[in-house]
């Protein structure tokens, strides 16, 4: 199976701090890959890096067989990226956003407007099309959001907790959006913190003080730790980290 | 507390953002608010802090109307808003005599009230506020929300963006505050929170759906609940969906959660025997108590 990431020994220091702590592992073609993590394990160092927006203190990544080195503009033509904090401006309507963001990807024209169309009726969003994006539910945003990021057919989309605070309905619908996709052969990197997603994951990995302390498919690493479910595998993992978001610093 | 009918629209009347809500809060109760992002949350957390006017309905807090002694009420309650509202130039230590002041008390006379949640910030205690960690950030309001020594916190999505680990930890402090006797109204977005609370409200888009104890909740459950799973879940959920007696399929983890349109003794054979005929192997199926989620979208369907 085609390889999409590879990471060797990938690093991040800020001074004397070391964010990202020699991270090594593949992702392949078409799987769900879950990047999990305490508050402060350095996932989204180590995300800025694949996806090109942070250069690497040392090691080697290759993302859709580009190097984040030296490669960053043809990286982010291939990745799609969905970010925690924004994803869509607020000011546009719908369709404006999905019409601004393919012309971002470079596409245009006819197709662009056919693609714009499809979406929306996929979204079911026919009736919301000319609505400011402000006033659309959380969870609707996050599906446009999603279709957003893989408008222009990336080979890898990254999610940066896509679901935070969604209800659980279309929590669920936002996974079917992601079934799809990686069906069609899209290879799906995510981070979340709800433990049940875990579980819809291809393999994953948890990162813990800036190394990945585990790796594998759900059914293995419950098996590796133990454990009942991927919450418990999760906890064993991340209560004795040094840092992080919860007591310490 | 004892709140009724509280309602509030915005723009004109075109957005409901609640819709008659009416519940009551016990004194040392720690009182969940569940609903997912846009359910009402923050609306009813600024109305009973008193920084907002409902159209219609009332609530009191120890005796005191929300709208009529909205200043004995503030002496009274701590809020921590969901966005970081601390003064990101004042240092964690400026921070906390600041809050101390303006409800005229001191930093010392209500310390053993924070004294677990600040030892955790203390080596800190000359950082700016802007320049701590989320954990640390959400310590430090925490502390400057108890420092008056209040009888009733407001949480407002206190572990929304945390993880696992963390969340867990600041329920147990939670359940310290409570020994202490303040009253707590928290809100989340998280499901599995609710069985953290004494009592739980189910909102979405300003209705609640529910409000009781999280047991009671889920004792209410109308149907029997099954946790299925094959080798291939995927395809297992399209086909179940499919299924003439399925009322409703959802993912959970690694099972599936199945409820059937009629439950008779046989429902489950059949339903195994309609999966093998998918194609479906090594089909589990076994009968499973419902969570809060399975409540929620339960009585969001009802809805």
């Amino acid at each position: 199976m085609e390889v999409v990431i590879q990471t060797d020994r990938l690093t991040k220091r800020f001074g004397d701090f070391t964010a990202v702590d020699e991270i090594s592992f593949d992702v392949r073609r078409g799987e769900i890959f879950g990047f999990l993590g305490a508050n402060g394990a350095g996932k989204t160092t180590a995300m800025r890096m694949l996806i090109g927006l942070s250069k690497p203190s040392s090691g080697k990544a290759a993302i859709a067989g580009f190097d984040v080195y030296r490669e960053t503009e043809k990286i982010k033509k291939n990745i799609g990226y969905m970010s925690q904090k924004f994803s869509l401006y607020e000011d546009l309507t719908v369709m404006e956003n999905i019409r601004f963001f393919g012309g971002i990807y470079g596409l245009s024209g006819k197709f662009l407007r056919d693609k714009s169309e499809s979406l929306v009726e996929k979204l079911g969003l026919q009736s919301e099309r000319k609505k400011l994006v402000r006033s659309i539910p959380l969870g609707w945003k996050q599906k446009l959001s999603f279709s957003v990021a893989v408008l222009h057919n990336p080979k890898i989309v990254f999610l940066d907790e896509p679901t935070g605070g969604v209800d659980p309905v279309t929590r669920r619908q936002f996974w079917d959006l992601i079934y799809a996709e990686t069906l069609r052969g899209m290879t799906v990197f995510v981070t979340t913190h709800y433990m049940d997603e875990a579980e819809y994951c291809n393999r994953l990995s948890i990162m813990v003080d800036g190394k990945i302390k585990a790796l594998g498919s759900p059914p293995h690493l419950r098996k590796e730790f133990a454990a009942a479910s991927m919450n418990e595998v999760f906890f064993k993992l991340a209560r004795d980290a040094e840092r992080g978001g919860g007591l310490k610093p | 507390m004892t709140i009724k009918g509280l309602s509030k629209t915005f723009e004109n009347g075109k957005v409901t953002a609640l819709d008659s809500v009416s519940f009551q809060v016990s004194p040392g109760e720690i009182f969940g608010l569940v609903g997912p992002d846009g359910a009402g949350k923050t609306t009813l957390f600024r109305m009973l802090t008193t920084l907002l006017l409902p159209d219609s309905g009332s609530a009191t807090i120890d005796g005191y109307d929300m709208v009529r002694d909205y200043k004995e009420i503030r002496k009274n309650v701590g809020y921590m808003p969901g966005r970081f509202s601390l003064y990101q130039d004042l240092t964690v230590e400026e921070n906390l005599n600041f809050f101390a002041t303006l409800f005229g008390t001191t930093f010392s006379e209500n310390y053993h009230l924070i004294r677990d949640i600040y030892i955790q910030i203390e080596p800190f205690k000359n950082r700016r506020a802007g320049q701590l960690s989320g954990g640390m950030k959400q310590k430090l309001a925490l502390s400057c929300a108890l420092i008056h020594k209040p009888r009733v916190l407001f949480l407002d999505e206190p572990t929304t963006g945390v993880d696992a680990v963390s969340r867990k930890e600041f329920w147990d402090l939670l359940k310290r505050l409570k020994e202490q006797g303040i009253s707590i109204v928290v809100s989340t977005p998280y499901m599995d929170e609710a069985t953290l609370c004494d009592r739980i409200a189910l909102i979405q888009i300003g209705k609640i759906l529910a409000v009781d104890t999280p047991s009671s909740i889920i004792m209410r459950y109308p149907e029997p609940l099954y946790e299925v799973r094959s080798g291939q879940i995927p395809r297992l959920l399209m086909d179940l969906r499919n299924y003439r007696n399925t009322l409703s399929c959802f993912t959970f983890g690694e099972y599936l959660h199945l409820s059937f349109k009629e439950h008779h003794p046989n429902a489950l054979a059949e339903m195994k025997g309609y999966a093998k005929g998918k194609g479906h192997q090594d089909i589990e199926a076994r009968s499973v108590l419902p969570t809060i989620e399975d409540c929620f979208m339960r009585l969001l369907k009802q809805n």
